[in-house]
């Protein structure tokens, strides 16, 4: 039924194409009720089996000369980025209800990223997992470059020449690992079980995890990143740091860490200090915790501190899988849903509610604005996702941290230190954005009146907000799914050490 | 274990949420019967904790009505809320607090909906804190009371509200954070969060053993390293009662809010900093406390004596009470840190010890209500002065509204600590205990009881006698609404100076299990 989520979102895509585009509202509601099928979809999975186990959804030869399958298959944590790509989809959804202009060519792209992001989250076969993952970019450049605001064919051009660039590197690790284990297949659970040789994955996986990397907006890689939310539509935007960069992260957990174990191990010497690719990307990823944040701290455009705030939050998802240990894995997993629905939730007030309103982004003009009292809905929901994407505790963001220090003290004490300074710079930024946006002093009326706040924007922020506070009191709805997985028979070869 | 209460429902959760719903219930009530839903509930929690207070078995040192529900093992994070002497006892001044505010804030215009929302948040922050006994919610909580407290000053504060919203926001969040991380630290060690866990393993060693074995930090020896975990925790504890030096936000925070807040803020916001030495440190950290008790002791000394002098040279009263504020909590950081420096067992030192522990949480009641009777009746003030709140700005009010000052001086006098009003029980207790046991830090603490002295007879001096000003000829004495609705809190100040027992029997349990702990 999982495989559904895929074929509703490009079915919903054609359908939309061929509605008249006399009829917004229809295209709209086709839209939402496309997304609401998706998630409907992967509520249901996760209800029916909440184990977290391993299930193959459809499995057929595809390419039968090269041995490639078509292979859909979930375990708990495709399981928990399906939850996240249908809530954060609907909330798109919600949030786009203002879109006229071309809004059916909108819609069809917007369902055709949605149904490829689907189709990388649960893809098993490696050839296949790319393939979705090539779709997904194409939407993504239109999306940005037709619908976009500030310099956005230089964003759009921007993001596909770094997608590439990272698809490139995947592409020559896929083909390594191809040939190397000499299985004629590239089925990812045949893959995670084969014993590569040491010394190919130790270059194998910087390959493939580099690759991956750069869309989960890793420093140095993450610069296609602030330009490209900044730029595009606020769907777009929540798309990309809602479940895009994800697509990024997944990779490097599903596929560089799964199936090369081993290319994390010490290389038995030291460069510069370095004794093993697992130090190499912990350090980029502290560093890019506490980068993001500070150039979040001073930057003008409200979107573009978003932007970088989105880069800070990702180290803590790359900082987590380099932990190697059960809790930071776990909260690495956590930290993506987590920073799904809150980067949503934040682009959401910041593009929709205020942008489209005030039509300004700068600090200095929104903090002449009265915006608290004209639109105090948006006022309520941009204090919570700030709360939330500070990390307070009743949010999710506070379980995946929390996992993720734990996970890092135990692996690389010093890093939780620079990790956490990294918090302060989050809360010292995200303050300033409040105090600039909402808290104002000496503000005036705009001249033009803004229009209230609508009913599918209240709705898409509950959804949203649901979402982040019921993961951040009760994280066991998504640690049932994600810890067996951890636990079970894909993550054998790495586990040992101080697995805990 | 038998209990007294006689339903099997999660109480202590259930007293929990119902601020938070109030507040909702508020929001979705309007302006017009905002401050009526809020009064309705503020009322219930306090019916409701009495109703607690009547039922509960102060003989029994173990949590009542423990509720513990395991809901992630992997990261320590269980649903754990009980109730012992001290938590009852926080739960009354908090509702009583709250109950009060929402009261004073009756007749303010400015206040609607929200206003009273955040105060019912607020108060669902208060009761969660001094319930819960795992750090994660706990602290979930703590800082869930942060953020109704920051934007109660934040919006419907004076004029320098804005930077006084921002100070208290930074000061308490640096030391949330240091407590924070000294608790993760904690837990990898331990691999619990459970605060009665910690306890146990503090108590037989375990703790310290597995601090020296799991951290690994430049080998470093364990008490090393456990030293470092109290003074984060100490940190966090010690800005939010405030100890002096980290007392820097306080007074604009409670000068620059609408005193309605700051009765708030000083009666039931300011107590969870000294919560936190009695549920937190003192069980916990014994060995280390009593390693630096000396600098402690002095930390407290401080805290009593300075800001005394300091509330004695200000020039406007809300500031005044701000620095009294401190000065009374300071009293009972000192009752805390002579406890926690005497490691001996012997019979005549446990019941001194007994004695200053007793001193100091009816210190905590009676400084709640006080200080929130004070500026209840600063609220009073400003709204018939038109906003002024200088010492020198009045004069001979008591001819005015003799009613007025006649309550007001009553308070004060509490405030300082006369004999036969609230004051006096938990001071004196204190002091008896701590004379026996640092005796040169409860002289030298008899200087900051001086001054207070001095300063609340200098408002009365100023306030009350002297010149009539013409101005104020005509203000208005108390009404009859508002005589009726402070004659309780008067009550409240005679009723537990003439017959302390009435809390002191309270904590009997919680008091002697907590001096058992101080000893290792």
């Amino acid at each position: 039924m999982l495989a559904w989520t895929i074929y509703v979102s490009f079915i919903g895509a054609v359908v939309v194409t061929l509605a008249s585009a006399k009829s917004p509202a229809l295209i709209r509601l086709l839209a939402l009720l496309t997304t609401l099928a998706g998630l409907g979809i992967g509520v249901m999975a996760v209800a029916h089996d909440p184990s977290g186990q391993f299930i193959t959804v459809a499995r057929t030869r595809w390419i039968p000369s090269l041995g490639i399958e078509y292979h859909l298959a979930a375990d708990g944590i495709s399981l928990v980025l399906v939850l996240l790509t249908g809530i954060a989809a609907v909330a798109g959804v919600l949030f786009s209800w203002n879109i006229e202009l071309r809004i059916k060519e909108f819609f069809a792209l917007y369902l055709v990223l949605i149904g490829a992001v689907y189709g990388v989250f649960l893809s098993f076969d490696l050839f296949q997992l790319f393939v979705f993952y090539e779709i997904a970019i194409i939407p993504k450049y239109f999306l940005i470059a037709i619908w976009g605001s500030t310099r956005r064919e230089y964003a759009a051009m921007k993001l596909v020449l770094y997608s590439f660039a990272g698809s490139a590197l995947v592409l020559g690790g896929m083909v390594a690992a191809y040939v190397v284990s000499g299985e004629r297949t590239l089925d990812l659970e045949t893959l995670a079980h084969f014993p590569f040789p040491a010394h190919f994955q130790m270059w194998a996986f910087p390959l493939v995890f580099v690759g991956f990397a750069v869309l989960a907006g890793t420093w140095p890689f993450h610069t296609w990143a602030p330009t490209g939310h900044a730029a595009a539509p606020t769907a777009a935007s929540m798309l990309l740091a809602g479940v895009v960069m994800k697509l990024g992260a997944y990779g490097c957990l599903r596929v560089a860490i799964m199936l090369f174990p081993h290319g994390l191990d010490p290389w038995g010497f030291h460069v510069l200090g370095f004794g093993s690719w697992q130090q190499v990307f912990a350090v980029l990823a502290v560093i890019g915790i506490v980068y993001g944040a500070s150039i979040a701290l001073v930057q003008k455009d409200l979107k573009f501190v978003i932007g970088y705030s989105s880069v800070s939050h990702m180290g803590f998802v790359l900082l987590g899988l380099m932990t190697l240990n059960q809790i930071g894995l776990s909260g690495a997993v956590y930290q993506m849903f987590s920073h799904g629905i809150i980067a949503g939730l934040l682009f959401a007030v910041v593009g929709r509610m205020v942008y489209d309103r005030t039509h300004t982004r700068d600090l200095g003009e929104l903090s002449r604005l009265p915006l608290a009292k004209l639109i105090p809905f948006s006022a309520v929901t941009f204090v919570l996702a700030l709360m939330a994407s500070i990390g307070l505790p009743g949010f999710s963001g506070f379980i995946a941290e929390l996992q993720v220090l734990i996970g890092s003290w135990r692996a690389f004490p010093s890093m939780s230190w620079i990790a956490g300074l990294g918090i302060l710079i989050g809360i010292a930024f995200s303050w300033r954005a409040l105090q600039a946006t909402f808290l104002g002093e000496h503000t005036k009326a705009p001249e033009h009146p803004l229009s209230a706040i609508t009913l599918p924007e209240r709705l898409g922020a509950c959804l949203l907000l649901a979402s982040t506070i019921a993961l951040g009191l009760y994280p066991k709805l998504l640690m049932n799914l994600i810890l067996p997985v951890l636990s079970g028979p894909l993550f054998e070869q790495l586990r040992r050490g101080d697995w805990r | 274990m038998s209990s007294n209460f006689p339903l099997n429902f999660p109480l202590v959760s259930t007293l929990t949420l119902l601020p938070f719903v109030g507040g909702i219930v508020v929001l979705l009530a309007g302006r017009s019967a905002a401050r009526l839903t809020a009064a309705t509930f503020a009322t219930v929690a306090v019916a409701y904790t009495g109703w607690l207070w009547l039922h509960f078995q102060p003989a029994m040192t173990a949590m009542q009505l423990e509720e513990l529900h395991a809901l992630e093992p992997s990261i320590g994070l269980s649903y754990h809320v009980g109730l012992d002497g001290l938590s009852l006892l926080m739960l009354a001044v908090s509702s009583i607090t709250v109950l009060m505010a929402v009261a004073a804030s009756w007749n303010n215009p400015k206040q609607g909906p929200a206003y009273f929302a955040f105060l019912l948040f607020l108060e669902t922050g208060l009761f969660g804190t001094y319930t819960a006994l795992n750090f994660l919610h706990w602290f979930l909580y703590w800082e869930l009371s942060l953020i109704p407290a920051f934007f109660l000053i934040r919006m419907w504060g004076g004029p320098g509200r804005a930077r006084a919203a921002t100070q208290f926001f930074i000061y308490t969040m640096v030391g949330s954070i240091t407590l924070l991380l000294a608790f993760l630290a904690i837990f990898l060690a331990s691999g619990s969060f459970d605060f009665l866990e910690l306890t146990r393993m503090a108590q037989n060693g375990q703790l310290s053993a597995a601090i020296g074995q799991n951290l690994h930090w430049r080998q470093w020896d364990s008490g090393h390293i456990t030293m470092y975990l109290f003074c984060g925790a100490f940190l966090g504890f010690a800005v939010k009662t405030p100890i002096v030096p980290f007392h820097g936000w306080l007074a604009s925070a409670y000068s620059e809010a609408a005193p309605e807040t700051t009765m708030v803020l000083t009666g039931a916001l300011s107590k969870m900093g000294v919560y936190g030495f009695l549920r937190i440190l003192l069980p916990i950290f014994p060995e280390q406390m009593w390693r630096i008790h000396t600098i402690l002791l002095w930390l407290a000394i401080a805290t009593i004596v300075l800001p005394a002098f300091t509330a004695w040279a200000q020039t406007d009263l809300k500031r005044m009470f701000a620095y009294g504020s401190i000065n009374h909590l300071g009293y009972c950081i000192l009752g805390i840190v002579a406890v926690a420096g005497s490691s001996g067992a012997e019979a005549s030192q446990v019941s001194q010890k007994a004695a200053a522990l007793t001193g100091v949480m009816l210190q905590l009641f009676s400084h709640a209500i006080t200080a929130a009777a004070l500026f209840w009746f600063l609220a009073l003030l400003e709204r018939r002065s038109g906003g002024l709140t200088g010492l020198n700005d009045f004069g001979g009010l008591r001819r005015a509204m003799p009613v007025f000052s006649g309550l007001m001086g009553i308070t004060l006098f509490a405030s300082l600590g006369l004999p036969g009003l609230i004051g006096f029980p938990g001071e004196f207790l204190i002091f008896k205990g701590v004379f026996p046991l640092d005796w040169w830090a409860a002289a030298l603490a008899l200087f900051g009881l001086l001054m207070t002295a001095v300063f609340l007879l200098t408002i009365v001096q100023r306030v009350f006698s002297g010149e009539l000003h013409d101005r104020w000829k005509k203000m208005p004495d108390l009404s009859v609404a508002e005589q009726w609705i402070l004659a309780p809190v008067i009550l409240l100040l005679f009723a537990l100076g003439l017959y302390p027992q009435l809390m002191s029997g309270m904590v009997h349990g919680t008091v002697t299990q907590l001096v058992g702990l101080v000893r290792y």
